[in-house]
């Protein structure tokens, strides 16, 4: 009777100390002001962090290592989209210590001057990244980010419903072979760019008639497809809502454990890399504390606790040896190296750029 | 007297302030803000000039963008039509009901309201999809038939799923759903009130019974008809969520035009445009409402 009731007291208590920690996630921006400061590190810092994140994007017990070895606690808040975290930080840091961007984002937080740059001398783990990681084009020299992860758009399909393996563009952008059962992800760049890829173009600087070629390929093809989605590509290929998608391969290579009949392919005519960067905004309260947090994620041993729960692929060659061989060896995770020789990094062109291609994607969308 | 409605102005002061506070400061001075933007263009990523620019609302007229709003009023207008036609009814039995029953009626009525939209929104996706609730009793319903026919030597094909989701018909579909109680609440409000003495004259005078709605009850359940279109109307036009998670190829609105500018095209300027060109249209429509009604009132007066 009694272990029964404390055990019931202790489990609504740590609920109560969930809640507790919900809350002063959501509210700490607005407390910073006027918060007490909490003990202080050797480095005159408060021994205390805040990381703005995707979802589902560290390992089980990375933040608690980080505590572990340095003392710092870590306070993590969510964000959904790029677009979420560029809107939070334009008009100044609510409190953020290090966020997460993908690489076109670096690049318009470069612009708007809203990132500090990086003391290298403070994250020689950077050493372990793999040479492909260490120069990108959206971030020359790594002066202001440090790569996380990286994915790649490709088409995740249902095997038994296609024939052999859709390994081109064509079929989700120039065939009726698969009517009714294809997905098509709805950001305007993304339709854009890989519009241009399958022409043949590369997919930063696009000339004028090729975005109009690429409208008119989707307006042609738009009876075909069954929806534009939002990066749930993944779900409806699960539900059977389609059999054909343009989708992330960390998203397929997900739902892949669930359902063996999936697979995922970057077609033949190559693809766009992504990659989200750790980053320190303008005004971090703790700068320091941040480095420190990011050479510590570039740790060969924290990265391979993070890539084992997350399974997306890793940029660090470290982290990467200590992987089992279902991770390395998965070619959904990391695709053939002659496919990957063809993707490329978009860029962000400037606003007219942005405006030019939502206008495109409103009139295929209305046609 | 005097004295006592002067207290109780200080009453109505004391009361009325924080609303009238709220409504400004938290709705008021951003729409304004917003109205401004419309008037302004992007100088870089974070900063936008207010310089009376009429650029955006010439951008906004052009025929795309005049072609997405025409179809957003088509499809609200076929919300609107389906609501009427399904709440009428609803409407008058709830008025017809018991007193015990009415108040459970309109409790079920308001039941929805208590969950978020985007849940109720994903149950009828759950419901709609080729592989959801609709298509999964129809096959099991087709295969238990196929199965007795071939008892004869004739069964059926194999079941073709319907196609109710990622279409325009799953939009209105979903809009008739999320607006319905909408158009009922205000109908039964006007039908609650209508006095039933009238309707047994017009029966004993020789009406029959549908002469006696499309004369008596209409005319006279007219403006709770008029406020139910308008606030059935007005919502599914500026709908979002719905067309974004029901929609198929062809069913972008315009208020999913708007969130991309605020979004991923960063246009904040031409997007405030766009949201105003639409503010002003619906502020026309109630305009013109309000002017036929009363020249309508005043003939009969």
């Amino acid at each position: 009777m009694f272990p029964a009731s404390n055990a019931f007291r202790s489990s609504r208590r740590s609920l109560l100390a969930g809640l507790g920690a919900a809350v002063a996630g959501l509210s700490f921006s607005g407390l910073e002001g006027c918060a007490q400061k909490g003990p202080v590190g050797p480095n005159g810092e408060e021994l205390k962090l805040n990381l703005y994140n995707w979802d589902t994007y560290t390992g089980k017990t990375t933040l608690a290592d980080f505590k572990a070895a340095t003392g710092i606690s870590v306070n993590m808040s969510l964000f959904a989209t790029n677009d979420e975290l560029f809107a939070k930080l334009k008009s100044g840091n609510p409190g953020f210590d290090v966020i997460v961007p993908s690489n076109e984002y670096v690049t318009r937080f470069r612009i708007a001057d809203l990132l500090m740059p990086l003391d290298l001398a403070k994250i020689p783990n950077r050493a372990n990244l793999l040479p492909a990681f260490r120069d990108p084009p959206f971030d020359p020299g790594r002066r202001y980010s440090m790569p996380y992860t990286w994915l790649v758009l490709g088409i995740g399909y249902r095997k038994s419903k296609v024939d052999g393996v859709p390994d081109s563009w064509k079929w989700i952008m120039d065939s009726d072979r698969y009517r009714g059962r294809i997905g098509v992800f709805s950001e305007a760049d993304d339709m854009i760019e890989l519009g241009a890829k399958y022409y043949g173009h590369s997919v930063r600087r696009i000339p004028l008639p090729v975005i109009d070629q690429v409208a008119e390929m989707w307006i042609r093809q738009k009876p075909h497809i069954k929806i534009f989605h939002h990066d749930e590509g993944q779900d409806l290929l699960l539900s059977g809502e389609v059999d054909i998608v343009m989708e992330y391969n960390g998203d397929i290579a997900q739902v892949m454990t669930e359902d063996p009949d999936l697979d995922f392919v970057v077609p033949r005519e190559g693809s766009i890399l992504n990659s989200d960067s750790l980053c320190i905004p303008r005004g971090a309260p703790r700068p320091d504390n941040a480095h420190r947090f990011i050479n510590f994620l570039l740790d060969g041993k924290t990265g391979a606790g993070v890539y084992n729960t997350i399974k997306y692929p890793t940029p660090n060659a470290a982290a990467l040896a200590l992987m089992p061989e279902d991770y390395r060896n998965n070619p959904v995770i990391f695709p053939p190296a002659e496919i990957m020789a063809r993707c490329e990094y978009a860029d962000f062109e400037g606003l007219d750029r942005a405006h030019l291609f939502d206008e495109t994607v409103t009139r295929i969308f209305a046609a | 007297m005097d004295e006592s409605w002067k207290k109780a102005k200080g009453v109505f002061a004391a009361l009325g302030a924080p609303p009238v506070l709220w409504l400004l400061a938290f709705f008021l001075v951003p729409l304004a803000i917003i109205w401004g933007y419309s008037f302004g263009e992007n100088k870089s990523l974070t900063e936008i000039a207010v310089d009376g620019t009429f650029r955006n609302y010439l951008h906004a007229v052009r025929p795309l963008y005049l072609g997405i709003i025409l179809k957003s009023f088509w499809f609200a207008a076929l919300t609107t039509l389906f609501c009427l036609v399904v709440g009428f009814p609803v409407a008058i039995a709830i008025t017809f009901a018991s007193d015990k029953a009415k108040s459970w009626l309109l409790l079920l009525i308001m039941l929805p309201f208590w969950t978020n939209l985007l849940i109720r929104t994903y149950a009828l996706m759950a419901v709609l999809r080729t592989e959801g609730y609709i298509n999964f009793t129809l096959a099991f319903l087709w295969n238990g038939v196929s199965h007795l026919t071939a008892l004869f030597g004739h069964p059926l094909g194999p079941f073709q799923p319907l196609e109710l989701l990622h279409n325009n018909f799953a939009v209105v579909f979903g809009l008739v759903y999320v607006q319905l109680p909408f158009m009922v609440l205000p109908l039964y409000a006007a039908l609650d009130r209508l006095d039933r003495s009238l309707l047994e004259a017009s029966l004993d005078l020789g009406a029959g019974h549908f002469t006696t709605f499309r004369r008596v009850v209409v005319p006279l359940a007219m403006p709770g008809i008029v406020s139910g279109i308008l606030v059935t109307l007005i919502p599914s036009v500026g709908a979002y969520l719905t067309p974004d998670l029901l929609g198929g190829p062809s069913s972008q609105m315009i208020a999913n035009v708007i969130e991309r500018q605020f979004k991923t095209a960063n246009d904040w300027p031409f997007g405030a445009a766009l949201s105003f060109l639409l503010m002003y249209m619906t502020f026309l429509a109630i305009a013109v409402q309000a002017i036929v009604s009363r020249n309508r009132r005043g003939r009969e007066r």
